[in-house]
């Protein structure tokens, strides 16, 4: 199966659940179980060529430009943990059925689940480091959801809280370290970064970029001093446990040490850091999961130190080391998946799984007391199990490290991790199995159902025969995985049970006696250790994160204190900063343009405009006033911009000055009409300081641009000459509306469109609201006309009607070729309709309109996009017009464009979207009893009494 | 006579003058009216980056010999178009807040302290 599809199976399979739920849970887990077969299936595909030492590979190339492409290859190390990720996947899919109670959601959890599969199985496949990103970060917000599945219960959700927010901070941190890595490498393919040993390390940045990687894969692997996460993670049901912080996600931050390996390890700073931090890590938590009562808390401690111990091996910089580690991994995942899962098994029977309430479960839960015996010998590190063979590996190789020159310290340290590890294990077995018999528990015990103890089963298999016949079942992949984390340079592997007594062996009888007279003496050990103050990891995690919290909210509320003028002037004196930061730091050439020169025309527009603008400041507290200037100031300029050559921005500019003022005359119908005077004195010279240096500002740079000739040739020139010849039509502005940027037209209509939407929303919300009722009662402020559709109003807007709505076609059709088009001919249709609103009522209008302006909107996006995508069937890119020029006597010969069908969709779009804002403040106006079915209340015409010989008739 | 070019760049001076001074109002109408002129001064700017030409239309000919920038033309087209659409939404939002708070101060005073929204993290007990 090809790795994309691999890849991409787990996310594409995690709607099947979430549908298939309807059908039960049996479907839902099912979906489930056969995605993740298939999946397995597939990489099982891959598996000889893997195995005989191929690299499989699969491109697509996704962004390029910027390096990130969807390159993945499977190799040894690959194979071992998308085959642990999706094998363990299915064995946990099975417990968590029977595990999961009727009251869960079972849909989500195996979405959530499959979701989390899909983001490591693209960790472990991944070549390119950018893509590796998105996969890792997409496992720390899958594995959010999964921790904080029990959503009801606060652990849970601080827990998955916690967990994200150091995962999600490490993850931070390799991103850096990651861009730096690829610089440095000069690709962020991993197959050329792994090639580029001697460059990455013997470059400055190698230290910066090894410290921000390992970052992110300590917080992952729960490494000292970021271990404190997985323990709260607990909290999430047993089958995430199990697979999440046994088997898979915190071995990515392994894997990713793993996969670095060649490059970044076999340097002093590498051994000091990573061995180091392994061995803290291993040593303080086997330490720590001796004392926890917990079930689950003691197995996240015990995997903690388990961590630590493969962190370290990968940290020792050899071959030998990095054969261990990956030998480690996998047998840790055998037994401490079984071991999570036996955990829960004891909590779903016996009701608690503090190991206080327990003990005497050997004879109530046999079968469960043989599974997780043997899988804590297993961890405790005692033989034939795998958990022996390679702790005794990592006991060898620790007697041949030295740390600052002293050689055994690395050594006993790791025999006093593998004490406590011991103690730990013995402790699971002791506490919980044996003893005697309790005379209640919180259930009634008995041994599960077949589908809770068949997963675990099924590992502690694993455990024992791989135990037993390392060099049949175990060698092959190791040796492939290790191949691949060494780069071969850890040559052929040999595993096998029993070496002979030598150090190792001494050292293992050690820790396991000294581990035994632990649990002997475990009562008094545990009364100095309950007695001893240490610090609280959590405690210190939530100050942090509430100091946090608090500088952010002080800095917040400071800066956001709800006083908008406040930000508006603050933001104003910001830009007038920047401007001139730029303008005294850059260079400007003499003025070199010729003037044109005014003459008494301009100057009197220029007075026309000035003066009312300074009018309407003067008197913008009367707002109906300020209305009707601000109507002047824009037919100003749109006669300026029809006076320098810009004939469709002086129509456009015309018709949108129309439409705005209508708006906002329907909103002032319901404010004051008076603004009061207030926020004099300082306030007041703000203001005016603040208008006078921006306006001083603006017009100055006016000026300063209008005054010079471009530094740089337009591309203007462009547009110009092949607006006929490529674009068919004369009107360069309509051609390069319509053709050359097509593209931001189609992005504009949609704003538009959306803008008309959210007003159309708000006055849904608005007038569901206790609003309506006030609304209904309102009592105009100024008398009512007598009549209020006056029959002359009426009669002359129903004439131009139609000549209003001809002049659209009109202009829409000229407009390639001469000042017009969709924009134009749009508010001029709009205008046409509104009339028709104003001067006859809108119930009686609306009652006329047959098709909901949304549906305008939709279909005139709808017309523009098909236009666009026609090109497709051309195989040319989207949105490229074609034209042509028809003869058909007697008319003239005329020209056919695609552009004029795009036009079509714009002049939709903008007559849908003016139409329903100005429809929408319309609505608030309605009132009961206003309605007349007559466009007219006063009509010679008609009397009343004949009006109801019409309704009669009717 | 005057040149244009100082006519032109002094109008658009007044007019952001005149937008920033109405921002700056404490009620939504005189803001409004603020942002619909700081529209007019930038849409007016940007159509004159292509410098200002009498009697040269972007629309060919047989007969012209040059022609204006046709590019911020379009560009400001539908900028004038979108601004149209901006000021409704602005517009409606003032509206629904003076009809349901009957109140079109744009300053929020004596703001109430946002809810707490962190989980009361002592109420766990801590495991390690």
């Amino acid at each position: 199966m090809s790795l994309i599809l691999l890849a991409a199976l787990p996310f594409l399979g995690a709607v099947f659940p979430a549908l298939l739920i309807r059908a039960g849970r049996d479907a839902s887990s099912g979906a489930a179980g056969m995605v993740t077969l298939i999946a397995f299936v597939g990489l099982m595909t891959n598996a000889p060529a893997v195995m005989r030492g191929e690299v499989v590979t699969a491109q697509l190339s996704w962004l390029p430009s910027l390096g990130l492409n969807a390159h993945f290859f499977l190799d040894g190390l690959g194979l071992l943990f998308a085959g642990l990720i999706l094998g363990i996947g299915l064995l946990i899919i099975l417990y968590a059925r029977y595990y999961l109670s009727r009251e869960d959601p079972m849909g989500q959890f195996y979405t959530y689940l499959l979701l989390f599969q899909g983001a490591m199985v693209g960790i472990v496949l991944s070549d390119n480091i950018l893509l590796l990103l998105v996969f890792w970060e997409l496992t720390s917000l899958s594995s959010f959801l999964l921790i904080g599945y029990w959503r009801h219960l606060p652990e849970g959700r601080q827990g998955a809280r916690m967990a994200l927010t150091v995962t999600g901070a490490g993850g931070l941190a390799m991103i850096g370290g990651m861009l730096i890595l690829g610089n440095i490498a000069g690709s962020y393919d991993l197959s050329v970064i792994l090639t580029q040993k001697d460059a990455i390390q013997a470059s400055p940045m190698y230290i910066p970029a090894l410290i921000l990687i390992l970052l992110g894969a300590f917080t992952k692997s729960a490494q000292f001093p970021f271990h404190f996460w997985l323990p709260h993670a607990m909290a999430a049901p047993t089958p995430v446990s199990a697979y999440l912080h046994s088997a898979t996600m915190v071995k990515a931050g392994l894997f990713l040490m793993a996969r670095m390996w060649p490059v970044l390890a076999g340097t002093d700073a590498w051994f000091y850091i990573v061995a180091t931090t392994g061995l803290v890590t291993m040593v303080t938590a086997a330490v720590i999961a001796l004392f926890k009562d917990d079930l689950k808390a003691l197995l996240a401690f015990s995997t903690v130190s388990h961590l630590g111990l493969i962190t370290m091996l990968l940290g020792f910089g050899t071959p030998y080391a990095a054969v261990a580690a990956v030998f480690h991994i996998i047998n840790h995942a055998t037994f401490k998946a079984a071991l999570f899962m036996s955990a829960g098994i004891i909590d779903h029977e016996a009701g608690t799984r503090d190991i206080k309430q327990l003990g005497g479960l050997r004879t109530l839960m046999p079968l469960t007391f043989v599974m997780s015996t043997i899988a804590s010998l297993s961890m405790a590190g005692l033989p034939p199990f795998n958990g022996f063979i390679s702790k005794e590996m990592m006991l060898e190789q620790t007697l041949h490290t030295e740390w600052y020159s002293n050689p055994w310290i690395v050594a006993v340290l790791a025999t006093v991790g593998a004490m406590f590890s011991a103690a730990y294990s013995f402790r699971y077995i002791a506490h919980v199995f044996l003893g005697p018999k309790r005379e209640s528990y919180p259930h009634s015990l008995h041994d599960p159902v077949p589908g809770l103890w068949l997963s675990p089963a099924f590992l502690v298999t694993l455990v024992v025969v791989i135990g037993l016949f390392p060099a049949t079942l175990a060698e092959g992949i190791v040796d492939v995985a290790a191949g691949a984390v060494t780069g071969g340079a850890s040559g052929h592997v040999h595993l096998k049970l029993w070496h002979g007594i030598n150090a190792p062996l001494m050292m293992s009888i050690v820790a396991i006696l000294v581990g035994l007279l632990l649990i002997w003496t475990y009562a008094r050990i545990r009364g100095v250790w309950d007695a001893a103050r240490r610090p609280e990891a959590k405690t210190m995690f939530d100050a942090v994160v509430r100091a946090l919290t608090g500088l952010s909210r002080a800095v917040t509320d400071t800066l956001h204190d709800g006083t908008v003028t406040r930000y508006a002037a603050i933001f104003l004196l910001f830009t007038l900063g920047l401007g001139w930061l730029a303008w005294s730091g850059g260079a400007t050439a003499a003025p070199d343009r010729v003037l044109l020169m005014g003459n008494s025309l301009t100057i009197v527009g220029w007075f026309c405009l000035v003066g009312s603008t300074a009018c309407l400041v003067a008197f913008h507290r009367n707002r109906l006033m300020a209305l009707v200037i601000l109507g002047v100031v824009g037919l100003m300029i749109s006669m300026m911009f029809n006076y320098l050559s810009a004939p469709d921005l002086a129509l456009t500019q015309l018709s949108v000055e129309v439409v705005t003022i209508i708006l906002l005359l329907l909103a002032l119908n319901f404010m004051p009409r008076e603004t009061p005077a207030e926020g004099a004195g300082l306030r007041q010279v703000r203001n005016v300081g603040l208008a006078a240096v921006g306006g001083l500002g603006v017009g100055g740079l006016m000026y300063a641009i209008l005054s010079r000739n471009p530094v740089m040739e337009s591309i203007s020139q462009y547009h110009l000459d092949n607006s006929y010849s490529g674009g068919g039509g004369t009107n360069v502005v309509n051609v390069i509306l319509v053709d050359f940027r097509g593209y931001d037209t189609f992005g504009e209509i949609i704003v538009l469109g959306i803008a008309a939407i959210v007003i159309f929303a708000i006055t849904e919300a608005i007038l569901d609201g206790p609003v309506r009722a006030r609304l209904l009662n309102r009592k105009p402020p100024e008398p009512r006309a007598g009549d209020t559709h006056p029959l002359m109003m009426v009669v002359a807007t129903r004439v131009m009607m139609p000549i209003a709505l001809m002049v659209a076609a009109y202009i829409f059709f000229r407009g390639h070729n001469l000042p017009g088009g969709g924009f134009i001919a749009g508010l001029v249709a709009a205008i046409a309709v509104i009339m028709q609103y104003m001067a006859s009522g809108f119930s009686w209008a609306a009652a006329r309109q047959r098709f909901p302006y949304h549906g305008i909107i939709g279909s005139g996006v709808l017309i523009a996009a098909v236009t666009g995508l026609g090109a497709w069937f051309n195989d040319l890119p989207f949105l490229t017009s074609a034209f042509g020029y028809v003869t058909i006597p007697p008319l003239e010969k005329f020209e056919l464009a695609t552009a004029a069908l795009f036009d079509l969709g714009v002049f939709l779009a903008v007559v849908g979207a003016v139409m329903l804002a100005l429809e929408s403040l319309s609505r608030y106006a309605w009132q009961p009893g206003m309605v007349s079915e007559y466009p007219m209340d006063i009509n010679p015409v008609r009397d009343d009494g004949d009006a109801e010989e019409q309704e009669g008739a009717q | 006579m005057i040149a244009i070019e100082v006519l032109f760049a002094s109008a658009v001076g007044v007019m952001t003058a005149a937008g920033i001074y109405l921002v700056l109002q404490l009620r939504t109408f005189p803001v409004i009216l603020g942002l619909s002129f700081l529209s007019y001064a930038v849409n007016v700017f940007l159509f004159a980056t292509g410098r200002l030409v009498v009697n040269q239309p972007p629309v060919l000919t047989k007969y012209a010999e040059s022609y204006t920038d046709p590019l911020p033309q379009a560009l400001v087209l539908t900028a004038i178009v979108i601004s149209f659409g901006m000021t409704a939404v602005v517009v409606m939002i003032a509206l629904s807040a003076w009809l349901s708070a009957r109140d079109e101060r744009v300053d929020m005073e004596n703001e109430d302290p946002p809810p707490d929204d962190t989980e009361d993290v002592a109420s766990v007990e801590g495991q390690p």
